[in-house]
């Protein structure tokens, strides 16, 4: 178990670090994100109401887009150079390369919240979140349930031809559950709770990140070196 | 779709013109590689089929043949990366799917591409698997022999014979019992076959080399195996290997 955690630890650092020497490639991502959430604006038009009351849904439509890239980008980078034969042969666990790869993309698409979440609130006029910190843990935990399956499903689709187009064809059902509860709990946060139904929300969506981290994790062996 | 027939398939097959196995020479050490009847079939076709094939520890064995042969399919099935269809395989006496970790720490391997980051240096790249390895390993050091010390820009500037060197440096690093190399020389001008030939020559343990350039890794090589359609046709000291495979081809022409 240490020796899967340290192995965990390493491949999230090894997956970060590659990020930050190719970070133009994840300032494009921000810049996609911030993108989304403006035509989204346009083509709801000048309606404030409308704009503020589904702000957190714009948020996490252009999150979950933006994923679509990320997760793509993280396992076919190792796939087309061999690099995942050489982690296994050197050898990496299959479930700390699933942890630290999900990691590693759970944190990426936080760091794309960052951005996303001031330009949403200043597009859709939703205001000044009063509960910061409760934001902050609905975009961990939401980030979190996008991260496990498609980290997941982007090993499954990266030696696949179209595996642009297979990766959100399968992710996107998968993470209704979750995407549904972040939404949920997004917007309370954001134009306020008075029926107390926030803690419910998130509950909600803890559950449906440790069903989908432990499964994964299971499951990530078959797909991987199976 | 059965199995070709194992008429061809024994270890000890010769092709005219060749010298006798070099088998007597080193059975006295222990067995590394330990193949019977082991085949590999992908769809219908059968890629490795029947091969038997013993390789002691400390040897340098050669693997050639033509394109399609089933060269890749041998390595990558010694590195336990693929299984096998049928057959048994046993690597320093253990079962590599049982144990299947304790096996792999004890292989290196250097694939047709590259398997490292193309966003990293070379640096990076051993810093990465030196973290894996989780033992502090003299990452300068590595670099200077096989003179990379003075690079600092990412893996997608540099050349073939660089990111190869590079490859050796991991290999190096992970101090294996068994060293697989697929076409180690495939893109290298001669200068850097050179580099690679030496580099090569001085990995300890045991090395199975699969190769094209026949002259080349046969001067590193102490015994050859010769496969042609998925099937071992000859086995003898490496540096006959070239004319067997010209005796094979031209029975193959004659058929």
């Amino acid at each position: 178990m240490t020796r899967v955690f340290a192995m965990t630890l390493t491949i999230l650092r090894k997956d970060l670090l590659v990020e930050w020497r190719a970070r133009a490639q994840a300032v494009a991502l921000l810049g996609f994100a911030a993108v989304v959430l403006l035509l989204f604006s346009f083509a709801v038009g000048p309606d404030s109401t409308m704009l503020a009351k589904h702000a957190g849904g714009y948020l996490w439509l252009a999150l979950l887009l933006a994923s679509t890239l990320l997760l793509g980008r993280s396992l076919q980078t190792e796939v087309e150079t061999d690099a995942l034969e050489a982690l296994l042969l050197a050898p990496v666990p299959p479930a700390a390369l699933f942890y630290g790869k999900a990691l590693a993309n759970a944190g990426l698409l936080v760091m794309v919240a960052l951005v996303a979440v001031p330009v949403d609130l200043a597009i859709t006029g939703a205001g000044i979140v009063e509960n910061p910190v409760l934001l902050a843990l609905i975009v961990v935990l939401g980030a979190a349930g996008i991260a496990a399956p498609g980290t997941f499903y982007a090993a499954l689709t990266a030696r696949i031809d179209g595996r642009q187009l297979l990766l959100p064809l399968l992710l996107f059902p998968l993470v209704v559950p979750a995407l549904l509860a972040s939404v949920k709990a997004t917007s309370l946060v954001m134009t306020g709770d008075p029926m107390e139904q926030l803690p419910g929300w998130i509950a909600l969506l803890v559950c449906f990140d440790a069903i989908y981290w432990s499964l994964c994790g299971l499951l990530f062996e078959k797909v991987v070196d199976g | 779709m059965p199995i070709p027939p194992a008429s061809a398939a024994a270890e000890e097959a010769s092709a005219p013109g060749a010298g006798p196995p070099v088998e007597g020479a080193v059975a006295e050490r222990a067995v590394v590689v330990q193949a019977r009847g082991l085949s590999r079939r992908f769809g219908r076709r059968w890629a490795l089929a029947r091969l038997d094939l013993t390789v002691h520890a400390g040897e340098r064995l050669l693997v050639v043949g033509a394109n399609g042969s089933g060269k890749s399919t041998l390595l990558t099935l010694l590195s336990t990366l693929l299984a096998p269809t049928e057959g048994q395989l046993s690597l320093f006496g253990l079962d590599p799917v049982r144990d299947r970790a304790r096996v792999r720490a004890r292989i290196g391997m250097v694939r047709h591409a590259h398997g490292l980051y193309e966003d990293l240096s070379a640096r990076d790249n051993l810093v990465v698997r030196a973290r894996l390895l989780g033992r502090p390993v003299d990452v300068a050091g590595l670099l200077a022999t096989v003179g990379l010390d003075d690079r600092v820009e990412p893996l997608r500037s540099y050349s073939a014979g660089m990111r190869k060197r590079l490859q050796l440096a991991c290999v190096r690093l992970e101090m294996p019992d068994l060293v697989l190399l697929d076409e180690p020389f495939s893109a290298l001008d001669p200068a850097g076959c050179a580099d690679v030939a030496a580099l090569v020559g001085e990995l300890p343990g045991t090395v199975l080399i699969a190769s094209h350039q026949v002259d080349r890794a046969a001067a590193i090589c102490t015994r050859a195996i010769l496969l042609d359609g998925g099937q071992l046709r000859w086995s003898g000291p490496a540096d006959q290997a070239w004319r067997a495979w010209k005796a094979v081809q031209a029975q193959g022409a004659a058929r």
